[in-house]
C-alpha cells in the first residue's frame, strides 16, 4: 500500500462508485481519517437519502452543518444533507438578498419547477453549495480542513459535476455564467480529488475503469480507488485452485472432520461446496485486483467487515486509512 | 409462527399469464436489476411471449451476454436467444434506452419540421435533452408507452433508473400538469414572444418582478433561450402531459407487474421498504420482492459456534489434511454466519410487509457473462414454488435458529 497520499493538495474529497459497493461508508470512513489529528472535515451528502445520519446513528439530519463524529486527536466530522429547496432560497438570498422573493417564488411554484422540473439545476445548486463551504472562511481561516461528498454514483457523477459547465455553456454572461466558472474553477483545480469506491466484481471495476475514462476525457481531477470489502483468504492459499475446482480429497477431509468430532461423511461434501464457492470467489478478486492494476491509479484496500456496519466499523475502517498514509 | 414468513413469489406463473403486459423491475442501485430484468425477459421467452426487454444505462457486458455488441433505443432481436425460445414460440428482443433520442422524436413527431428543427437546435433542449438527470424517468415512461401502443410485443420488461428518482416517473404527469397549469410557463415563455412593455401585459405587473428576478438570476440570453424553447414546446406539451397521463394510468392495471429488486444487506432493503410503500401509495400493482445474491449455507445443521470449536481442535500441529479441513470449516462458519444475517434481514422486511410476496435468488460465484448464465438466473427465479410444507420448514428453521 502507497504511503503518502497523491493528492497532497486536495480539500474537496468527491467520493462514488457504483451503487451496492458502500460508497456512503467509504465517504464516512474518509471523514473520519481526515479529520484524524485534530482537523475539522465537513460530510456532505446529496441525495437526501439520509445515508449519513444512518451510519452515524443519529436523528434525520436537518439542512444544517452538524457535528456527527470526534475523531482521535480532536478532529471532527460535521455533515450536511443538502436540502435542494432550502439550498436554492439560501443561494437567492445570498447572492440576490432575495430571501423574501423566494417565498413568494415557492407559492407561485416556481420553486418546484427550479428544483424538480428543470433537473439540472438541481445538480447546479448542489455543486455551488459544495463550493462553497470548500471555498468559505470564517475569521480569515477556512472552515474546513476538508470537505468529503458522498457523490452521486459512477453512472452520474461526470454529468453531475460537470452540470454546472454546461449550464455555463446555455447562459453566456450573467450572475449563473460567474457562479459555474466560479464552481468548475475549483472542481478542476488540485484542490479537488474524485475518488471510485469499488468491490472487487467484474461490474464495479469496469464502471470504475469507464468512470475514470470519462473524468479524464472532461478534465476533471482522478484521486484514488477505494477498493472496498475485500475478503480474506480462509483457506490456504496453496488449496485455493484445488478448491474452486473441486479437487480436494473429499475422503480425507471427512477423515479429518469425524477427527473432531462431527459427523464428516454427511459433512464433507456440504463442506467442499462452501469451499468451492469461496475459492472461486477469491481467484475472482484476484483477477479483479490485477484489472485495477492496470488503471493505474493509487489504490487503498479496506476489508469486508462481518456483521452489519455501524459506527464502530466506521472507525476500524479510518483506521485503515490511516494506517495506509492518508491525512 | 406467521410472522417473518412471506408468502411465496411465483414469477414462473406471472411470466406465463397471457394478462402480464408489463414488468417493471426497481430497486436500488447494484443490486443486479438490470441482470434480473434480462434473466425474466429471456425465461419469458422460453415460456413463449413476444418480449421486449428496455434496459436503461446497462454495463457493456450485459449487452454482450445477450451476444449484442451494443444495445440502442431500436428493439433488436438477441440472436443467441433464437435456439432457446424455438421450441416454444417465444422471441426476445433488447434495447437500451436513449434518452436524447427519445426526446427528438417527440418533437419531431408533435411538430412542424420548421419548428422541430428550430427545438432541435436550441441550446436549451440540447443541454436538457442529454445531460441533465431526471429526463431519463421521463423519457422511459414515454418509451414504455410508445413500445405498448405498437402492440409488436405481449410483455414488455422495462429496468427503471439506478437511484431513488427510479421513481420519479410516477411523479412526471403529476409534475407536467402542475407546470403547464401553472404561472411559471408563463413567465417563462413570455419574453420569447414578446419583449418589454408587450411582456409586462402579458403577465401581468403582478408578475413582472419574478420575470425580473429570472431574468437577473439567469442572464438575458439563457432566458431568452429558455422560453424560446418553450414556447416551441407549448403546443406539444398537452400531447406529452396526456401521454405520460395514460402510461401512469397503464400502470396501475392489473396486466402491469411491480417486481422491486434488492440484496439482502440493510441499505438495500432500506430502500426497498421504500419502494413498497411508494408503490402502494400509488395503488401501483406490485407483484413481490426479490432478493438477489442471498448465500445460504449448504450445510445449514452445523452452526458456527460448533464448526469454530471443531476448527479449534483441529489446529494446529496435525495433519494437513486436518489444517485444511479446519480452514474449511471456517469458511462454514462465516457463510452460517452470513446467511443467518440475511435471513433475519429477510425476516425483518417481512415483518414489516407481511403481504409482499418473496423469493430468493442465490449468488453466484461469478457474475454475469453469457446468455447461460443469464438463462441459469431466469430458472432460479422460475423455479416451482415450494410446497406448502417446505415453506413452513424453512420458518421454523429460522425460528428455531440462534441470532448471532
Amino acid at each position: 500500500m502507497p504511503t503518502s497520499p497523491a493528492w497532497p493538495a486536495a480539500r474537496l474529497h468527491v467520493v462514488t462508485g457504483k451503487g451496492g459497493t458502500g460508497k456512503t461508508t467509504v465517504a464516512a470512513a474518509l471523514a473520519l481519517a481526515l479529520a484524524h489529528g485534530g482537523r475539522r472535515v465537513l460530510l456532505v451528502e446529496v441525495e437526501e437519502r439520509q445515508g449519513i445520519a444512518q451510519l452515524f446513528d443519529t436523528p434525520p439530519l436537518p439542512y444544517e452543518e452538524r457535528r456527527v463524529a470526534v475523531a482521535q486527536g480532536g478532529g471532527e466530522v460535521r455533515a450536511l444533507a443538502i436540502d435542494v429547496e432550502a439550498a436554492l432560497l439560501e443561494y437567492l438570498e445570498m447572492f440576490y438578498n432575495l430571501k423574501r422573493a423566494g417565498r413568494a417564488l415557492r407559492r407561485m411554484g416556481a420553486v418546484d419547477f427550479a428544483t424538480a422540473i428543470a433537473p439540472g439545476l438541481r445538480d447546479v445548486l448542489l455543486t455551488g453549495k459544495i463550493k462553497e463551504a470548500v471555498t468559505r472562511q470564517v475569521k480569515g481561516a477556512r472552515a474546513y480542513d476538508a470537505v468529503v461528498v458522498d457523490a452521486p454514483p459512477t453512472g452520474r457523477i461526470a454529468r453531475f459535476l460537470a452540470v454546472t459547465e454546461h449550464v455555463a455553456g446555455l447562459a453566456k454572461g450573467g450572475p449563473i455564467k460567474t457562479q459555474s466558472d466560479g464552481v468548475m474553477a475549483v472542481l478542476r483545480s488540485s484542490q479537488t480529488a474524485i475518488h471510485i469506491v469499488t468491490v472487487l466484481e467484474d461490474m464495479p471495476v469496469q464502471e470504475t475503469a469507464d468512470a475514470i475514462a470519462e473524468l479524464r476525457r472532461i478534465g476533471l481531477p482522478v484521486g484514488s480507488i477505494l477498493v472496498n470489502m475485500a475478503r480474506q483468504p480462509l483457506l490456504p492459499l496453496n488449496a485455493m485452485a484445488r478448491a474452486a475446482t473441486g479437487r480436494l480429497d473429499s475422503t480425507a477431509i471427512a477423515a479429518s472432520l469425524s477427527h473432531a468430532g462431527l459427523d464428516g461423511e454427511s459433512l464433507a461434501g456440504p463442506l467442499l461446496l462452501e469451499a468451492a464457492d469461496h475459492a472461486q470467489g477469491w481467484q475472482a478478486q484476484l483477477a479483479c485486483r490485477a484489472r485495477l492494476k492496470e488503471l493505474n491509479r493509487l489504490t487503498y484496500e479496506l476489508p469486508e467487515l462481518q456483521g452489519p456496519i455501524d459506527t464502530g466499523s466506521l472507525y476500524e475502517l479510518a483506521d485503515v486509512l490511516t494506517r495506509a498514509g492518508i491525512r | 409462527m406467521t410472522a417473518g414468513s412471506s408468502p411465496p413469489l411465483d414469477l414462473a406463473a406471472l411470466i406465463a399469464d397471457p394478462d402480464t403486459r408489463i414488468i417493471v423491475c426497481c430497486g436500488a442501485g447494484g443490486v443486479g436489476k438490470t441482470t434480473m430484468s434480462a434473466a425474466l425477459a429471456l425465461a419469458a421467452a422460453q415460456a413463449g411471449r413476444q418480449v421486449v426487454v428496455m434496459t436503461i444505462d446497462p454495463a457493456r457486458r450485459l449487452a454482450q451476454s445477450l451476444g449484442l455488441e451494443r444495445l440502442d433505443n431500436t428493439p433488436r432481436d438477441v440472436p443467441a436467444a433464437a435456439e432457446l425460445t424455438a421450441a416454444s414460440g417465444g422471441h426476445l428482443q433488447a434495447m437500451m434506452l436513449d434518452m436524447k433520442r427519445t426526446f427528438d422524436e417527440i418533437v419531431e413527431a408533435h411538430s412542424e419540421p420548421a419548428r422541430a428543427r428550430q427545438i432541435l437546435e436550441n441550446p436549451f433542449y440540447q443541454a436538457l435533452s442529454s445531460s441533465f438527470a431526471g429526463t431519463q424517468e421521463y423519457m422511459a415512461m414515454e418509451k414504455l408507452g410508445q413500445l405498448r401502443e405498437t402492440g409488436n410485443w405481449d410483455l414488455i420488461v422495462v429496468d427503471t433508473p439506478p437511484s431513488r428518482s427510479a421513481l420519479d416517473f410516477l411523479d412526471a404527469p403529476h409534475r407536467m400538469s402542475r407546470f403547464l397549469d401553472g404561472t411559471m410557463i408563463r413567465l417563462l415563455s413570455a419574453p420569447g414572444r414578446a419583449g418589454g412593455r408587450v411582456y409586462l401585459k402579458v403577465v401581468g405587473a403582478g408578475l413582472a418582478i419574478f420575470g425580473r428576478i429570472i431574468n437577473k438570476i439567469l442572464g438575458g440570453q439563457l432566458l431568452k433561450d429558455v422560453s424560446h424553447f418553450v414556447g416551441a414546446l407549448d403546443t406539444m406539451f398537452g400531447g406529452f402531459r396526456q401521454r405520460a397521463q395514460a402510461t401512469y394510468d397503464l400502470l396501475r392495471q392489473p396486466g402491469t407487474a411491480f417486481l422491486v429488486v434488492a440484496a439482502p444487506e440493510p441499505d438495500a432493503l432500506r430502500e426497498a421498504s421504500y419502494f413498497v410503500d411508494r408503490l402502494s401509495s400509488d395503488q401501483m400493482p406490485l407483484a413481490g420482492l426479490v432478493l438477489n445474491r442471498v448465500h445460504p449455507s449448504t450445510a445449514p445443521g452445523l452452526s458456527a459456534g460448533r464448526a469454530e470449536g471443531a476448527a479449534e481442535n483441529l489446529s494446529p500441529g496435525n495433519s494437513r489434511n486436518d489444517v485444511l479441513a479446519a480452514s474449511l470449516l471456517l469458511v462454514h462458519a462465516q457463510r452460517s454466519r452470513t446467511d443467518a444475517q440475511e435471513q433475519r434481514l429477510a425476516r425483518r422486511f417481512a415483518s414489516a410487509h407481511p403481504d409482499v410476496a418473496l423469493r430468493s435468488v442465490p449468488a453466484a460465484a461469478q457474475d454475469v457473462h453469457d446468455l447461460d448464465a443469464l438463462r441459469q438466473i431466469g430458472a432460479h427465479l422460475t423455479t416451482p414454488v415450494p410446497p406448502l410444507r417446505k415453506t413452513k420448514t424453512r420458518a421454523k428453521r429460522a425460528s428455531v435458529r440462534p441470532t448471532a
